[in-house]
């Protein structure tokens, strides 16, 4: 690509469509933007709006329609073809390779230190400097990127871009990872950008949308239900459009904790992947009939504190007690039957098995138990029941419960997960992101199922990273940073300054 | 002490094979495919590399460029086999392991039939002769260790300072190596992860045909069914056992051959060894070495094994 | 999608498939100058044209099956079993030294005990790479790939050496073989003239057997729950380094019982050779069979057909027999790929669409919305 490329005035697309196989992706899409302006692009999960942006990254081919980038028509085979017209775009998953250097990742794309038999990393050098000048970027060029923080990380994919020499740049859920604070710092820079670059950003996150575009369009189903200023506009207009109609989510209004502790973590020292100390001297206690939201920037150790509870990783030091017993380093099998649920975070590789069957997925946990077999064999009449009363009452679509979980659609696979978690009758659940790419009909569905366990008296430890989610339902909100615990607070105390704040690792969060 | 110098510089070449193939599959493993089918296509180049100076000269004497000539054939046809595997492996994205064997039966049955109907038999021919070093092989203990023998051991033994600087100082190497660790990361910026995965394939199956050349018309000096004897598995194993790094890889092929010597000093010195247990010997300590070797993949290559499918929405 | 045309497409897949196979296979026919026809013919058809032909092939699938069903356990469960020539060996080293030591049990006993020793021959062979990859996260492709030559080092050690035919040292022919094993091992041989013996029973019940193990027990679906999706076998409690242990054991076991059934059936001794290739053969009958008894047994049957087919071709038309292990990697190659295609819907979508645009006339049906 080259470092001088045209600037871009406008940039339109026109009736583009776009089907996968079973989903209308985008449906006849038509949008205009010009140069100087950020633009959100705005829509639930599944609307579309990734598809879109990787048709106009080259990654997909339109079945139908026409790009146009000043005036003139362009078709992109490649993300090559993208890259010549100044077009980038930093990935909601970062794509660096994590054992290469900073440098050797913009070499990738940096064809002038291409010379043939030889890697010119020098001339790499020479432009992340310029770019570091020019924009205020900092990164160092040396470090391999699994040393580097996420936040750090989307610098890199930022300075990436630029170096590549992009005009246009196009930024999927560019917060998703990031806490408040670096948040407003994103929304400053790229404010500042806007001076020389157009902009795109995909958003689901209203608050950014008001703060940083100039104009909004919303995506519903593949289609462009509304497009305009964002300043003649409130966030609940924009949710309206969003959703399609009046959302209320479910509100946790009852008391709690009067039934005593169900969970309790002590002083847990549990270690990552990586080998660094994921959690570090954690503790907190969940009552019985009491949701505990746990809220925190992804990656302070959520996954591995559930994996832990949940058998799944040793626990170096510190204790589980579960209804009174020490369950750490127990196996996944005994903490299952200790009468623990479990929602994982990747319900297509964690919670089901995808080739197998709705119904086989509901007896995961339980084939050996008498309920669906007897002297090891499987008792099929019960468990073609069971299967079959249980997608009722959660009202799974699909035809039958013969057919594989894999191929149902993401709110289905986590109903059939809930139901299974559910039916076991728990005395306790751990929901990890459990509306994560979810519709908000799915979304409704879940948390209503979750107040509903909560008020049977079952205790819950949600994690997530919707701030509205936690606390919508949870009664306190622990907020984990680096492993640990920061503070404890009362659901009714706990604004999203306050949590942007303790998420951040500040402990000194009173309000003003 | 001239005992030890002697198995020595008998072993040396015996590593040949085994290192070239090893660095063809460390290219392919580099760019995320392992190729177990590397037996298959040592098979065929083993075949290959003494068929053209055979049909020449029937056993007798040639002249070396149809030796040569038989390598450059061994090699090309590799490259072939590597682009077929790949298109199993790459476009029809099927899984790396089960392919594998196909390609390790089919190189291996092809090579065997295409043998008994050209040539049959146990037919010896003459072969690559030694080539010591003008000079250099007169340098008392170095001399008869390191440069007295016949030039595909140079070269071979060339190739690991080449493949390093490959695999980490060209645009190329560098292409190959995202490709095999995050080739999500390489197609968003424009390579074309499936061609250089082809690519790698094609070095890796001519390094490894070359391999196959150099036991018929260097070392055994004849072809059998037996004549590979695992070592394109053992080629496999050993690219994990070095972590996908040229000189590890080096260190481990010497390491295993050291093994074999170890077999054939044995019974030089008559010692009563069953000489069944001094056969398994190698065998038994890739075992040994892939228990015990680190299994992180955290500087290799991490998609090592996974088809790449871009319309896979995650 | 139409239903008709998704059953259609795979079935024309299959077929694309199978031409290819032999279009591959004809490549090298062509190469040696064979008659491709003529050859084809041969495998397929000669064995079949009279009894002795037909028990041959039906003594060669009780083997294939049996080490088929143990690789099937395997695969399901989530490891790759290329061991079974090396579990087929040490099982017929098990049973040899079973029937040496013991040559006056009754048969009703000597039988049983000594099928139970090749199973547990082969068993702690499978046991082993089971347990390097529970524990350790060795590539079971490369631990089995690697005790296969091992055993086949100390098959040739036992039959050169304790296991050698007294007749044999003072003969000094040198022959590396036992002796004629005890007649009370003798599996009985049902048809007069020829070969095929009462092992063939044991495979078909072996491979009922399996059908209730993988589909009916619970220990099956447990197994099949960690080939599917280890992870998720994992979070849903079961403990997935054992299951992968029993399934290797259980794999090892078939190989090592088959071998004892080829020795006790076939040769009744234990020579060289008896191996040959079935620890690979039994994975392509696995993979052609769709890893399921009741395509396995007819697959089986099939290959049989083709391995003593093969042996003739070299009689009758010149074509060497290692033009089996030829045909046998290509249809492995093929079958891997074509699940591939057909599993692919997006392909499979736009097949369909080109198909409605040459034939139907119609445009692109509308997609329903997910």
């Amino acid at each position: 690509m080259e470092q001088m490329t045209k600037a871009i005035d406008s940039l339109r697309i026109e009736h583009i469509t776009k089907r996968f196989p079973g989903v209308l992706a985008c449906d006849d899409v038509s949008l205009e933007m010009k140069r100087g302006e950020i633009l959100a692009l705005v829509g639930e999960n599944g609307a579309g709006k990734t598809t879109l942006m990787n048709i106009l990254m080259g990654l997909y081919y339109p079945d139908e329609g026409k790009l146009f980038i000043n005036d003139k028509e362009v078709h992109f085979k490649s993300p090559n073809d993208a890259f010549a017209y100044g077009i980038g775009m930093v990935h909601q998953q970062y794509m660096l390779v994590p054992n290469m250097t900073v440098l050797e990742n913009i070499a990738l794309g940096y064809k002038q230190a291409w010379k043939g038999l030889r890697l010119d990393l020098q001339s790499v050098r020479k432009r992340v400097k310029e770019v570091a000048k020019q924009y205020g970027l900092v990164v160092d060029p040396d470090s391999y990127i699994w040393q580097l923080s996420v936040g750090e990380q989307q610098r890199v994919e930022l300075v990436k871009t630029l170096c590549l020499g992009a005009k246009f740049l196009i930024l999927d859920e560019p917060t998703s990872a990031l806490t408040p604070q670096e948040t407003d710092d994103l929304i400053a820079l790229l404010r500042n950008m806007s001076e020389e670059l157009s902009i795109v950003f995909i958003s689901h996150k209203l608050q950014e949308v008001k703060d940083l575009s100039s104009k909004v369009a919303i995506l519903r189903h593949g289609k462009v239900v509304f497009q305009g200023n964002t300043i003649d506009h409130s966030s609940s207009d924009i949710a309206a459009l969003m959703t399609g109609h009046e959302v209320v989510l479910p509100h946790n209004d009852a008391p709690a904790c009067t039934l005593g502790p169900m969970l309790q973590l002590r002083n847990l020292k549990v270690r990552s992947d990586r080998g660094h100390l994921a959690l570090d001297d954690l503790s907190l206690y969940v009552c019985k009939g009491e949701i505990v939201g746990l809220a925190g920037v992804s990656g302070n150790g959520q996954r591995e504190l559930a994996e832990a509870i949940n058998g799944l990783r040793k626990v170096e030091s510190g204790q589980i007690l579960f209804d009174g017993e020490d369950i750490a380093n127990h196996t996944p099998a005994h903490v299952i039957s200790s009468g623990m649920g479990y929602i994982p975070e990747e319900r297509n590789t964690e919670g089901i098995v995808p080739a197998f069957s709705m119904k086989e997925n509901f007896i995961l946990k339980d084939s050996e138990s008498p309920l669906f077999s007897s002297h090891a064999f499987l008792k099929k009449k019960e468990i073609d029941q069971t299967a079959e009363r249980l997608r009722k009452e959660f009202d799974i679509r699909s035809p039958n419960t013969d057919v594989a979980a894999g191929s149902l659609s993401g709110g289905n696979i986590q109903k059939v997960i809930l139901a299974r978690e559910i039916s076991r009758n728990p005395k306790f659940l751990i929901a990890v992101y459990p509306t994560r790419g979810l519709d908000m009909g799915a979304a409704e569905f879940i948390h209503k199922q979750l107040l509903h366990l909560r008020n049977e008296g079952v205790g819950i430890l949600l994690i997530s990273e919707e701030l509205e989610e936690i606390t919508n339902l949870s009664d306190q909100v622990a907020v984990i940073f680096k492993g640990k615990i920061q503070k404890v607070i009362p659901s009714s105390e706990a604004s999203r300054r306050r949590l942007g704040i303790l998420m951040a690792g500040v402990k000194d969060d009173e309000e003003i | 002490m001239n005992f030890v110098i002697n198995i020595l510089s008998l072993g040396i070449p015996f590593s040949v094979a085994l290192l070239i193939a090893s660095l063809g599959e460390m290219f392919n493993q580099r760019a995320g495919i392992f190729n177990l089918g590397c037996e298959g296509m040592m098979a065929m180049g083993a075949f290959l590399g003494m068929l053209v100076p055979y049909s020449i000269g029937q056993g007798a004497d040639v002249p070396g460029i149809y030796n040569y000539l038989g390598l450059l054939l061994a090699s090309g046809v590799g490259a072939l086999l590597g682009l077929f595997f790949g298109l199993v492996v790459v476009t029809f994205r099927a899984p790396q392991g089960i392919a594998g064997i196909g390609m390790q039966m089919f190189g291996v049955g092809t090579a065997g039939t295409l043998f008994r109907h050209f040539v049959g038999g146990t037919q010896s021919i003459p072969g690559i002769n030694t080539a010591p070093i003008p000079g250099l092989s007169n340098i008392p203990i170095l001399g008869p260790l390191f440069f007295n023998h016949n030039p595909l051991v140079y070269v071979a033994f060339l190739l690991v300072p080449l493949s390093w600087y490959v695999l980490f100082k060209t645009p190329w190497g560098l292409r190959v190596r995202a490709v095999g660790t995050q080739p999500r990361a390489a197609d968003s910026i424009g390579i074309q992860v499936n061609r250089v995965r082809f690519q790698a394939l094609a070095l890796g199956g001519a390094l490894a045909g070359l391999a196959g050349a150099y036991l018929s018309l260097c070392q055994a000096k004849m072809f059998s069914d037996e004549i590979i004897a695992g070592r394109g598995f053992i080629a496999v194993a050993l690219v994990y056992f070095g972590h996908w790094h040229p000189v590890k890889i080096m260190g481990g092929a010497l390491l295993f051959t050291l093994a074999q010597a170890l077999q054939l000093a044995i019974q030089g010195l008559g010692i009563d060894f069953p000489y069944e247990f001094l056969v398994m010997l190698p065998y038994l300590l890739v075992i040994i070495v892939l228990a015990f070797s680190k299994k992180s993949l955290l500087m290799g290559p991490t998609a090592l094994g996974k088809p790449f499918n871009r319309e896979m929405r995650t | 999608m139409t239903k008709r045309f998704k059953t259609g497409y795979r079935i024309g897949v299959i077929i694309l498939a199978i031409i290819t196979a032999m279009l591959l296979g004809a490549i090298i026919l062509w190469a040696i100058g064979a008659d491709v026809f003529k050859t084809y013919l041969v495998i397929l058809t000669e064995p079949l044209k009279n009894k002795i032909g037909i028990t041959e092939v039906l003594l060669r699938t009780v083997p294939l099956t049996i080490i088929a069903l143990g690789i099937t356990v395997a695969y399901r469960s989530g490891i790759i079993n290329i061991g079974a020539e090396g579990q087929m060996a040490i099982g017929i080293l098990a049973t040899t030294a079973i029937a040496l030591a013991f040559p006056n049990l009754p048969r009703g006993v000597l039988i049983p005990f000594a099928i139970l020793a090749g199973a547990v021959g082969g068993a702690a062979w499978g046991f082993i790479p089971g347990a390097l990859k529970a524990k350790l996260e060795v590539s079971e492709l490369l631990s089995t790939v690697m005790l296969n030559y091992i055993a086949a080092q100390l098959y040739t050690f036992f039959l050169r050496g304790p296991m050698l035919d007294p007749a044999e040292l003072t003969m000094g022919s040198g022959t590396p073989q036992s002796m004629r094993l005890s007649r009370n091992l003798d599996l009985t041989r049902f048809i007069r003239g020829t070969r095929i013996h009462s092992g063939l029973f044991i495979a078909i019940a072996l491979a009922v057997i399996i059908f209730f193990l993988l589909w009916k027990t619970s220990y099956g679906f447990k197994m099949r729950a960690a080939g599917a999706s280890e992870r998720a076998a994992r979070y849903g409690g079961i403990h997935v380094p054992k299951y992968l242990i029993i399934a290797m054991m259980i794999s090892g076991a078939f190989a090592g019982i088959a071998g004892s059934i080829e020795i006790a059936g076939v040769h009744r001794r234990a020579i060289e050779g008896v191996t040959s290739g079935y620890g690979f053969s039994g994975i392509v009958v696995a993979l052609f069979g769709g890893l399921h008894p009741a395509g396995i047994v007819p697959a089986a049957f099939f290959f049989g057909l083709l391995i003593y087919g093969a042996d003739m071709t070299q009689r009758l038309v010149g074509v060497p027999a290692n033009m089996v292990q030829v045909l046998q990697g290509v249809i492995i190659l093929v079958i891997v790929a074509t699940k591939m295609i057909i599993a692919n819907p997006y392909l499979m979508q736009r097949a369909e669409a080109r198909w409605n645009a040459l034939f139907a006339g119609k445009s692109s049906s509308k997609e329903v919305e997910a």
